[in-house]
């Protein structure tokens, strides 16, 4: 009797499905796999958390009372004219100028986050495209795109950017437009490489013989097949393109001031970090949490979606 | 291998070819008329025209682009708007700079990266590699500006308080006046960015490692009675290390933008530190020629990389 129960308590829970087997589709059982990532639950909390303040930056500047670009020069600057620390009026802190560090970081996060956002989007598609084209088409096509990525992959690229700003002028567009053109080229490799194994598939012959012309085949029968490592590659280069804009604002070629932005927040804070450690502390927490918590969620994504593939940063 | 060679030096032309054209673009997307701009405000229009004259402006695109190009293969880089100074002498000025950070940073993230690495794959799923890859996923995430902020505040600040003034906070001793001098000023900077770029190392060092230790070879070194010591650094770190020398080659272009934003953060007077200014002052020589100089180098270093691979794995030769 006792030897029997482990089998028997087995066939209670078939029974409890009602006797019918559950298909669990790839996607369902990636999911599932993420679900139970910690890791990926405490980077997902972070980045709901950071988003949130992205949105609610007005919120935090109305509850404190500190519009983002307001300078307080009596109360948040000490006699000498040194910012104060942080204490009851400005939980962060206050800058140079006696702005209110918690309120510019809230804001800070809202240029991180759309820019991560947009320019990793507009990166992903461009490297689709441009991938998938040379690796359906091949031969000349292919040649051609191919040496483009190399070239691309062999360029100066911050160099490139500080030349481009010299000529029309720091803005975050153009921050965008620069993040895109490098970003897409290490994309697009990987899907023409995809695409060229796939389009040898019997189902792509198939569809080609009974008459699909070749954008349906490579939008209804190729880009499915990519989608997981399209959805990897989109949250790894969230925090490589938040880090490359915090890198063009520090450097002065980003956003233009008095915008708060994490990075040319740390450009001020260089001159001023011996006397407001709280200058660099906390836009520099944020930017290093929020890509930390990315480059976790795109690891376990990763994992989730490839069990076999190699993991970035291997866990246990 | 000659005909490998002779494709890869065709491709790194092109790759210059394509740089030329796209900086001498950009000379021309310029908004800025730089006669306007170096013959002053209160400049007559004559004035402006004799300069415009003198720099050669006025000449058809394709013959100013052909001087541009003929004048670089002679090695000049044109005179800077800004300072009174020939492009190339001033970039020459610069370099030492930031080949010091560059190298000594170098040698210190393969040492660091390939240790760790190779201490990780030993033990798999051990404490050590447990810790390597909290070390990695932090420094991964960390940009090279926050890092060197940080350990300006810890290593340079708080240390000084405390009373010990080994670490310098910024600035730069040439290695010819005073060789101690220039590696304290250097070495906050150099552990920044060999930090920062360490982590791909580790990663690639723990996964090759990983490969070639389940090799037969290795358990028949093993079995020979070899020490493991030996069998780990001479059997299979040799192996090993393939695929971090083609990373070495790919990571030329990341490092030098890592050197430019470590210039900054610790007021290093290099070729980055020379860009950067040369937005504010709107010298466009200075930074076309910085372009050049640098897609020059990361194209000499990826054939150099790639012959370097071609000797260690003959099968790419046959390629």
């Amino acid at each position: 009797m006792a030897t029997g129960e482990p089998v028997l308590a087995m066939e209670r829970a078939d029974l409890e499905l009602g006797g019918e087997v559950a298909a669990r589709g790839p996607w369902r059982l990636a999911w599932e796999r993420l679900r139970r990532d910690r890791a990926a639950i405490a980077a997902t909390a972070f980045i709901v958390f950071i988003s949130l303040v992205a949105i609610g930056a007005p919120l935090v500047a109305h509850l404190t009372g500190h519009p983002p670009d307001a300078q307080y020069r009596d109360t948040g600057l000490s006699i000498n004219g040194i910012p104060v620390g942080p204490n009851r009026t400005f939980l962060f802190g206050t800058d140079e100028l006696g702005r209110d560090v918690l309120v510019r970081v809230a804001y800070g996060a809202r240029i991180s986050l759309l820019v991560g956002a947009v320019a990793s989007g507009l990166a992903v598609l461009v490297g689709i495209a441009v991938g998938m084209c040379a690796g359906y088409f091949g031969a000349a096509v292919d040649t051609l795109l191919s040496r483009f990525m190399d070239v691309i992959l062999s360029f100066p690229l911050l160099l490139f950017a500080i030349a481009l700003v010299t000529v029309v002028g720091p803005s975050l567009p153009l921050s965008v437009a620069i993040i895109v053109f490098f970003s897409w080229a290490p994309v697009g490799r990987v899907v023409r490489g995809q695409v060229l194994s796939l389009r040898e598939k019997e189902f792509v012959e198939a569809a080609r013989s009974v008459g699909a012309s070749d954008l349906r085949i490579l939008a209804v029968d190729i880009l499915p097949n990519l989608a997981a490592q399209i959805i990897v590659y989109a949250t790894l280069l969230v925090p490589l393109s938040i880090v490359f804009e915090a890198t063009l604002s520090f450097l002065g070629l980003g956003v233009v001031p008095p915008t708060a932005e994490w990075g040319s927040m740390l450009a001020e804070a260089v001159s001023y970090y011996q006397v407001a450690w709280w200058y660099v502390a906390f836009p520099g927490a944020a930017l290093l949490f929020t890509t930390l918590a990315f480059n976790i969620l795109g690891d376990s994504v990763r994992d989730a979606v490839d069990p076999r593939g190699e993991r970035m940063f291997v866990r246990g | 291998m000659l005909r490998f060679l002779v494709r890869r030096v065709l491709f790194g032309i092109l790759v210059l070819w394509v740089v030329t054209v796209v900086v001498f673009a950009i000379f021309f997307l310029a908004p800025h008329d730089p006669a306007r701009l170096i013959a002053g405000r209160m400049a007559t229009p004559a004035t402006v025209a004799a300069v415009r004259h003198n720099l050669g402006l006025d000449r058809p695109v394709y013959v100013q682009y052909g001087s541009f190009v003929w004048n670089l293969l002679h090695g000049n880089l044109g005179y800077s708007y800004y300072r009174a100074q020939p492009v190339t002498q001033l970039l020459l000025s610069r370099l030492p700079v930031t080949a010091s950070l560059a190298l000594g940073a170098a040698v210190l993230w393969l040492l660091i990266g390939v240790g760790i690495g190779v201490l990780a794959a030993v033990r798999p799923r051990s404490l050590e590699d447990r810790a390597a890859t909290v070390f990695a996923l932090t420094f991964y995430s960390m940009p090279p500006f926050l890092l060197g902020l940080v350990l300006l505040y810890l290593l340079f600040f708080r240390l000084h308080l405390a009373g010990v003034t080994f670490f310098a906070g910024g600035g730069y001793t040439p290695l010819t006046q005073d060789p101690l001098g220039w590696a304290q000023h250097l070495l906050l900077p150099w552990i920044t960015l060999a930090l920062v770029t360490s982590v791909t190392y580790i990663r690639l060092t723990r996964g090759s490692m990983l490969d070639v230790l389940g090799e037969d070879y290795i358990r028949t070194a093993r079995s020979k009675g070899l020490g493991e010591l030996r069998v780990i650094v001479v059997h299979a770190l040799r192996s090993a290390l393939t695929p971090v020398v083609t990373q070495f080659g790919v990571d030329l272009a990341t490092l030098l933008g890592g050197a430019i934003v470590t210039e900054q953060v610790f007021g290093l007077p290099g070729l980055g530190q020379l860009s950067v200014q040369s937005v504010t002052n709107q010298d466009l020589p200075v930074i076309i020629g910085t372009v050049i100089l640098f897609a020059f180098f990361i194209v000499v270093a990826n054939i150099l990389v790639d012959v370097l691979y071609a000797v260690l794995d003959p099968r790419v030769r046959l390629s």
